[in-house]
This record gives structure tokens, C-alpha cells and sequence, in this order.
């Protein structure tokens, strides 16, 4: 069998991108929040990573934003682009129209232009809501033994559920998230759907019900389900949130 | 000036990093960690395809031990790893793979009975085992002679840290993020912390600590393609340098990886050929089988990235206008198996080339990788020249990868070295060595010294440019030091960088931003970046023989007659525009595995004198010992045990123990 040439959708032709960046540097008690203009070639292949590092190197040194994997693993660079929440590493240009707006994610503390914490976010998510296998002696356990068996259809299940990498795109896309500072979010909502799962950790539905009972939690969701919608990885947020709705509900009658 | 005291520092958040720290804090130490980016976005997040444990649970891993394991990875090391190191490592994976099960890790398991998977290109029938139903699976890597690769889909560096850190908020242990050690604390050859610049604010503050761990991953960065993060730019192991009495080993070894999608270098895991993906050349013809019958696409990564790039250089490539590449094939592998197994490839081929790889080839060439090279230690992971300073992780070189790294053997370092280095560090603290008495006048000596650094930068008025710079050392060490070199080659690199030295005091910030400063950061780091990157094109250059992922066209062969030893780099004389290296010989009077053929790669090898030798003195050992003591014959040979912390020396227990 021949292999096809290397596929590449062709561009239209060359174009030069503007790209409008909502600036502000916290830091800077002269800076207030502003769009800054920048034009620049649109090369092929080309992701919001590689412009806005472009950027960064020619135009101007100051402008902040956050890319660790730039392969859509690690989470770091969630981002508003036109409007919308989503990764911007694995976001090419030739996908957008020729104007292009980028601004930080709502929701998360500011660190400067495009760069927001959503690393402390999380962190006081995971504290809040314990998201660790509780058992008893974990500091004892016999690692010279056969580890316990799981079923191989539940070890996949929990990955499932495991594969959300903290972006903070659900939060910045969730109606409730953005009135309600505590609120814990899909992000939250979900690691709790996932160690209920599973079978190794010991907490019962009254403990999940302490964690997650309340409007702060799983009542405080209003099913607009932007989560779902703008979740990179596509983690099955709306059947998870329903299903932990139920279980919380009659957990509490 | 803010100083902040505690027992233990570790620096680095990634899996080795805050495994080192829960060990620290379980032996009741006060310990902080910390990282450039949230712990969880480490690079340890970005492993795909597996971590090595011989558990032999699933019919591909039966009857796999830690012998095996062991050997395996000193012939992919290419003899150049320390075998008692090696034997502590195969020795506790398993233990470290049934650790972060009960932590959570959700790795795939085995299903019994029967299934279809893909080898040679063919599909093939095979059956489960009953007893090991539910048992953690393993898929196939390269080097390996079982399948040894635990993993969770292909996201298990993800799932592995996620649950790392999670375990590590349970345990309360405080990660500063956003924190960047820009210098080591030092009196003399005694370390006390490190000096650290918060990334958001661009205030520096000081940490004092009876112990310094560092954990910073890779240097990756130094060269132009590669698969790795943007933030694996080598800064632990160049301020560990910069102290000019610590020492890194074997910087000269960095390995390629075949698969890195072309040409943006980002990563398709082995996994990929491992479950029985192909690789093919431009005219379609899969290539591997002809250069390496007994390995074809599974010989070491070291073989098969020159394999690759030997086979386009005989005019064999595919042509893009990228320039020239191959193709991986994993159609033959079906849609489910890529949608439930590699769905990570599934995403970044989707997003980044447009392409199904149930449907399509992907694009691929050799892309820079790991860094065997980093920090020296001894085998419990302390620096033998800084006493204080701890390593571990890719950072650094206890010396279990030698000259070439197996996969999935690094994730399982990491918290294997890990679970070591935290109790060697407790013990440390514990010791008398362990007291430490600094004055703050030290300490703000060296906050102002680093104040004075960052100062120099904000004042200077060349005219270079930093991204500039940086893209040239990119250049030169992908040009020069990459796949295939030589002496000419290494030469140009050395003047290169050299030059580039020079040039890198002249740069001049084109912004006064206050706060973060993210050009400041980029310079501060290219000085350090310049130095890691002469340490490795420098003993490359010296290196004059080909061992592992070091491959000199000049001096084709491994010669152990005169190259069977570990380069030392250190850089005492901050001026000087080279390193000063020093070379530590590797004692195979005392190896289990004297060096031979590896199995694939090269036949063709200078041999030492010694190798026949301790290979007499072997056979006569082993002699009386029963062929089914396997424990007993290893302990004539290397005993390695007395070397581990007491809970960690047990034997493994596996599911066909006793049949
Ligand atoms: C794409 C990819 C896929 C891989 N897949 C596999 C695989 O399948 N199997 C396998 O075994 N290996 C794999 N590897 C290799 C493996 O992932 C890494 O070697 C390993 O995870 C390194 O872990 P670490 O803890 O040493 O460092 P890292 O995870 O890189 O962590 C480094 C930490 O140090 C911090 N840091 C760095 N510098 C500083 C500083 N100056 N101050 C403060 N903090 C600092 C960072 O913030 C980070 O927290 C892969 C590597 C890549 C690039
Ligand atoms: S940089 Fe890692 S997801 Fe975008």
C-alpha cells in the first residue's frame, strides 16, 4: 500500500493575523486592563502557542501567558480565544477567522495578560474535596504482595473519569462558577464522581454528601452545561453531574 | 529579605521530586517543594505509554522477574549504567508500581482470555491467563525481552502524577508553585538551600535547608526539536554547576526518540510500536527488519532513531514540504484499540496533523528526548562532592540509564529513586552531618549576589538579543551534537557556544516590565542553558568512541578498553568558557554482566580485558550454585541488597510464585 502525501489542509493564502490581546499587569500599579493590537504572518501549521511566542520574541518581551506540554496534556494554557474557553497550544490559526481576540480565563486570579492561576484554584479544590483514595493505613501497606485485583472494565472506567487535566475551562464556561467564588465546579464535581468509583477508597455517600451537599456543590449546578460543551477533553461531565445529583439528592432526604 | 527555614527542599514537582518529598515528610521532616508550574503540569504529566515493572502478570510478561528487568537495562544502557544502581532499581519497581496502585492509579488490567493483537505485522490470537485476571497488564517497549510496560491508556504519566500529588496535598506537604531556584545556598562543599525567585512577582527570597533535593527534570530545551515541555530547560542542573564543587555525569548522553510527529517533535509514544505499529519509508517499504532482524522496530531507541535517520539519508525519506520524514503506521492496530489504548496519539494527530491514525500514516522523525546526563550522586541519590545536595529523577545521574535509556524505565526511576533518595535524605538529616549551622550573612550574600545578577541584565546596554541567542544554541546543538556526530561537527559546536557565551553578556532587555518579567527570566536562563550545553557538546567531543545514544561516524565503535568509564563535568572557575572534565572508570571486576553485544545495534566493539576475565570468574562462582536459586546466584555475583533502606529489600511476591 502507497502512503498518501503527508495531509495538510492547504491555506487559502497567506494572511496576517490580528490578534487582540486583553492586556493588564497586576504588578504594574500604572497598568489598567487594555487590548493591544499585534499583526503577524500567518505561517503554516501554525498554533496560538507558536504566535503568541512569535509575539512575544519580536514584538514585545512583556507579554505574559503559560504553555508547559504545548502538545494538549498538561493543562497549563486555558485561555478565552474569540470568546470561547479552550487550549490554546493545540489551537491552530487556520481555524480562525483573520481577527483573533485572546484574553485571560475568567474566574482565576490574575497573573498578567493571558497568564491566570488556575493552579491555586485547583490545589484548594483538591484540599476542599480530599481528592485522594481515604483508607485505612495507607502509610502500611504491604508493597512486596500481588496488588488487589480490579475488574479491567473499571480500571478504564476511572481513567475516564481521571483524564481531566485541571484547565480551568469548565470553570470559566459554568454560568454558576462565575457568580459563586466557591462553587467547586465540573472540575470539582467530577474528581469526587471519580473516587466514588472507586472501589479502593472507603468514604460512603454521607462523606461525599458532607464534601459536595450543598450549593457550593452538585445543587448549586443550573445544567447549562458549558462545562461539557467546552471541555477539552471531552470528560462526560453532563451524565456524570446528573448521575451524582441523584445520588446526592437521596443521600440527603 | 524573606527567608524561609525547613529540614528538607526539594526542588521540583514532578513525580521524582514529590515522591523524594512524601518520603522526607512520612520520617518526620519539615518539607517544602517547589516548582515553576503547578506540581500537577510537571512534565512527568506529558508520559504516555508506560512505566517498566516485572510484574509478569499478562502472557507477554510471563515469567519475567527483576533479573530480566535488570538485564535488559544494562544492555540498553550499553554497559554504561552502574549495575549496583540498575539492580536497586529493578529490585523496587515492582514495589513502586503496587505503591501508587493503592494510591489510585487506575492501570489497565489484565482480562482473560482470549484476544487479537497485532506483532510483526500480523494479527495473532492469543490467550489471557485465568489466574491473572485483574492483575495489572503490561504492554510491549523496545529493548525489552517481555512485556513490562504498566500503563493507563496512554495518559499514564498523567494518571501517575495526578495521583502523586494528590497523595502529596493528603500529607500535607506545602508545593510553592511558581517558585524558580536560581542559585544554590553554599558554604563551601556544604549546601543549605537555595535562593528563589517567585515568577509572578520577580521578588527573591531565600530558603534554608538542612537538605536540598533537586528534581527539575530534563534539559531538553537546549536543543531546537524537541519532544519536550518548554519548561525542561535544565536550570537544577546548571545551578548545581554553577556552585563549581558539584559535578554532573555524562552529559554528553541524550537520547532521541524515533517518534517525535514531524515536524512539530511532539511526541507519539513508543506504545505505538510497542503494540504493533509499524514504520515505513517513503515508498511505503517497512525498513526496520533489514537493518535489525532480530529487534526490528523494538531495538533500543538509540538503534532505531540512527536506523531512521541512516535509512532517509540513503534517500529513502518521504518528501514534505517541512522537509524529508517517515511514516509510523498504526492503522493495522483498529480503530478500538487506538480509541481506548492510545487515545492521546488519537488527539495530538488529530489536532496537530490533521490526521485519524486509525485511517492514516503519521509523520515522523527522531526528536530530541531524555537526558541521561544530570547531577552526580552516589546511590542514595546525595551529591559525593556537595554535601547537602541530593538528586533525583531525570535531573539526575545516579547512573541507572548509562548512555541510553530504556522507555518506561524512566517514569519508574522516578519514583523509585523517589521512595530511595526521601529516606537517604531523612537519614542524612538525622546524621551529624546532617546539622547545619548558617549565618544570615551568607545567606544574604548570596540573595544579594543574585540580586546583583539579575541587576546587571536590567542595566545592560549590548545589542543581542536573547531570543536570538537562544535559537542559535537551538541551532548548533541540533545541527552539531545531535543523532550522528563528529569531530568536526563538535568542534563547531564548542566555538558556537563559546561564542554564544560571550555574546549572552552583551543582551539587552527590550522591556522594563515590572513583575514577572518574562524576558529576564529567558535570559537569566540562557546563561545557565549555554553552560549545560558546552558540558554536553564538550564531552561529546572528547568522547572519542560511540556508546549508547553517543554515536561518533568518526569512531563508530563502544571501546571499552579505554572509554568504559562516566564523564565528570564540573565548572569551578565562573570565567572559564569550558568546562573541566574528569572521568570516573566503571570497575567490571565488579559487574554482573560483564559488557558484551547487546543484542541488536552493532556487533562490532572493542572489548576490554577485564570482560573475559570477570566472565571466568562468573562461571566459576556460579558453578555450584542450583540454576533455579536465582536469588542466591545474583547474591554471589553483586549483592545489592545492604544498599536499599531495610523496608525495601523483601522479595517480590508474583502471581506464579511457586509453580
Ligand atoms: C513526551 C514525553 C513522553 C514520555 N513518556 C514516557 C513514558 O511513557 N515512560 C517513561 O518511563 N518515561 C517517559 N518520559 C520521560 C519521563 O516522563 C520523564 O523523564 C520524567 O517524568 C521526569 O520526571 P521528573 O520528576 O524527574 O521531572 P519533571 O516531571 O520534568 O518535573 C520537573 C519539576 O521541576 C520543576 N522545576 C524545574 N526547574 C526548576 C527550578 N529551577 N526551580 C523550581 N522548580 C523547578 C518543574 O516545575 C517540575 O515540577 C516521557 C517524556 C516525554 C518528554
Ligand atoms: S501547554 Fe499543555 S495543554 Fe497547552
Amino acid at each position: 500500500m502507497k502512503p498518501t502525501p503527508m495531509q495538510t489542509i492547504p491555506l487559502k493564502q497567506s494572511r496576517t493575523l490580528r490578534i487582540e490581546i486583553l492586556r493588564h499587569n497586576p504588578a504594574d500599579p500604572d497598568s489598567h486592563p487594555h487590548l493591544q493590537v499585534f499583526e503577524i504572518e500567518e505561517a503554516e501549521t501554525m498554533t496560538l502557542f507558536i504566535a503568541l511566542t512569535e509575539i512575544r520574541q519580536t514584538q514585545d518581551a512583556s507579554l505574559q501567558f503559560d504553555f508547559v506540554c504545548r502538545a494538549g496534556i498538561c493543562g497549563s494554557c486555558g485561555m478565552l480565544i474569540n470568546g470561547r474557553p479552550g487550549l490554546a497550544c493545540r489551537t491552530l490559526t487556520r481555524e480562525l477567522p483573520d481577527t483573533i481576540r485572546l484574553a485571560p480565563l475568567p474566574g482565576f486570579e490574575l497573573i498578567g495578560d493571558l497568564s491566570v492561576n488556575t493552579g491555586k484554584w485547583m490545589r484548594g479544590m483538591s484540599e476542599r474535596l480530599e481528592t485522594w483514595v481515604h483508607r485505612e493505613n495507607i502509610e502500611a501497606i504491604d508493597i512486596d504482595a500481588v496488588e488487589q485485583r480490579m475488574a479491567p472494565e473499571l480500571a478504564e472506567q476511572l481513567y475516564e473519569l481521571e483524564r481531566c487535566i485541571e484547565c480551568g475551562c469548565c470553570i470559566a464556561a459554568c454560568g454558576t462558577a462565575q457568580m459563586h467564588e466557591d462553587f467547586v465546579g465540573a472540575a470539582g464535581l467530577n474528581q469526587i464522581a471519580r473516587f466514588r468509583l472507586d472501589p479502593r477508597d472507603t468514604r460512603s455517600d454521607a462523606d461525599y454528601y458532607e464534601l459536595v451537599g450543598d450549593e457550593s456543590g452538585v445543587f448549586g449546578c443550573m445544567t447549562l452545561l458549558g462545562c461539557e460543551d467546552y471541555c477539552p477533553k471531552n470528560l462526560p461531565l453532563a451524565v456524570q453531574l446528573a448521575f451524582l445529583r441523584r445520588k446526592m439528592a437521596r443521600q440527603g432526604l | 529579605m524573606q527567608i524561609i527555614y525547613t529540614d528538607v527542599l526539594v526542588v521540583g514537582g514532578g513525580l521524582a521530586g514529590q515522591r523524594v518529598a512524601i518520603g522526607a515528610r512520612r520520617r518526620g521532616l519539615d518539607t517544602i517543594v517547589l516548582s515553576l508550574v503547578p506540581a500537577k503540569r510537571s512534565h512527568s504529566s506529558a508520559a504516555q505509554g508506560g512505566m517498566q515493572a516485572s510484574l509478569g502478570n499478562c502472557l507477554g510478561g510471563a515469567g519475567d522477574n527483576e533479573d530480566i528487568h535488570f538485564a535488559d537495562t544494562v544492555r540498553g544502557s550499553d554497559w554504561g549504567a552502574d549495575q549496583a544502581v540498575v539492580r536497586m532499581f529493578a529490585h523496587t519497581a515492582p514495589k513502586a508500581i503496587r505503591e501508587l496502585t493503592a494510591w489510585g492509579v487506575p492501570f489497565n488490567r489484565v482480562a482473560s482470555g482470549e484476544r487479537t493483537i497485532s506483532v510483526d505485522g500480523e494479527s495473532k490470537v492469543i490467550s489471557e491467563p485465568d489466574e491473572s485476571h485483574g492483575l495489572i497488564t503490561a504492554r510491549n517497549f523496545g529493548g525489552t525481552a517481555k512485556w513490562r510496560a504498566c500503563y493507563v491508556s496512554d495518559g499514564t504519566g498523567h494518571a501517575m502524577l495526578y495521583t502523586m500529588s494528590n497523595r502529596a496535598i493528603a500529607e500535607k506537604i506545602p508545593v510553592h508553585e511558581r517558585m524558580e531556584a536560581v542559585a544554590l545556598i553554599c558554604d563551601g562543599p556544604r549546601c543549605c538551600g537555595a535562593i528563589v525567585r517567585n515568577l509572578m512577582s520577580g521578588e527573591l527570597l531565600a530558603y534554608v535547608a538542612k537538605a536540598t533535593c533537586i528534581a527539575t527534570g530534563g534539559y531538553g530545551r537546549i536543543y531546537r526539536v524537541s519532544t519536550n515541555a518548554v519548561i525542561n530547560e535544565g536550570i537544577g542542573a546548571a545551578i548545581a554547576l554553577q556552585t563549581g564543587v558539584a559535578t554532573l555525569g555524562n552529559m554528553e548522553a541524550v537520547q532521541f526518540h524515533p517518534t517525535g510527529i514531524f515536524p512539530a517533535g511532539i511526541l507519539v509514544t513508543e506504545g505505538c510500536r510497542g503494540d504493533g505499529g509499524l514504520l515505513l519509508d517513503g515508498a511505503g517499504h517497512r525498513f526496520m527488519p533489514d537493518y535489525e532482524p532480530e529487534q526490528r522496530e523494538l531495538a533500543s531507541r538509540d538503534v532505531v532513531s540512527r536506523r531512521m535517520e541512516e535509512h532517509i539519508a540513503a534517500g529513502h525519506g518521504a518528501q514534505s514540504r517541512f522537509g524529508e520524514h517517515l511514516w509510523l503506521d498504526i492503522r493495522l492496530l483498529g480503530e478500538a484499540h487506538i480509541a481506548s489504548k492510545l487515545r492521546e496519539v488519537k488527539e495530538i494527530c488529530q489536532y496537530f496533523l490533521g490526521v485519524d491514525p486509525a485511517q492514516e500514516l503519521i509523520p515522523v522523525r527522531p526528536a530530541q528526548h531524555y537526558s541521561m546526563g544530570g547531577i552526580r550522586t552516589d546511590h542514595n541519590g546525595h551529591s559525593q562532592t556537595l554535601t547537602g545536595l541530593f538528586a533525583a529523577g531525570e535531573a539526575a545521574c545516579w547512573d541507572m540509564h548509562g548512555f541510553n535509556r530504556l522507555g518506561g524505565n524512566s517514569v519508574a526511576e522516578t519514583v523509585v529513586a523517589g521512595m530511595i533518595v526521601g529516606e537517604s535524605i531523612a537519614d542524612f538529616c538525622a546524621s551529624d552531618a546532617g546539622a547545619l549551622t548558617v549565618s544570615t550573612t551568607l545567606v544574604q550574600e548570596s540573595l544579594r549576589r543574585e540580586e546583583g545578577r539579575l541587576q546587571a541584565i536590567a542595566n545592560s546596554t549590548g545589542d543581542e538579543s536573547v531570543y536570538e541567542l537562544t535559537g542559535l544554541m537551538q541551532d548548533t546543538m541540533t545541527r552539531n551534537v545531535g543523532i550522528f556526530r563528529e569531530g568536526e561537527k563538535l568542534q563547531e559546536a564548542v566555538a558556537d557556544l563559546r561564542s554564544l557565551q560571550q555574546r549572552a553578556a552583551a543582551i539587552r532587555l527590550r522591556s522594563t516590565a515590572r513583575g514577572a518579567s518574562p524576558e529576564l527570566v529567558a535570559t537569566y536562563r540562557l546563561r545557565h542553558m549555554l553552560r549545560l550545553a558546552q558540558c554536553t557538546a564538550y564531552g561529546a567531543l572528547q568522547r572519542t568512541e560511540s556508546r549508547g545514544a553517543h554515536f561518533r561516524a568518526d569512531f563508530p565503535r563502544r571501546d571499552d578498553s579505554q572509554w568504559l568509564k562516566r564523564t565528570l563535568a564540573r565548572w569551578p572557575d565562573p570565567d572559564a568558557d569550558t568546562p573541566e572534565l574528569s572521568y570516573e572508570a566503571l570497575d567490571i571486576a565488579r559487574m554482573e554482566i560483564p559488557p558484551g553485544w547487546r543484542g541488536y545495534g552493532e556487533r562490532d566493539y572493542i572489548a576490554h580485558a577485564d570482560s573475559a576475565r570477570r566472565q571466568q570468574q562468573i562461571d566459576a562462582l556460579l558453578a555450584d550454585v542450583p540454576e533455579t536459586d536465582r536469588a542466591a546466584r545474583q547474591q554471589a555475583l553483586m549483592p545489592f541488597r545492604h544498599l536499599l533502606p531495610a523496608h525495601l529489600r523483601a522479595d517480590n511476591q508474583r502471581v506464579g510464585d511457586g509453580q
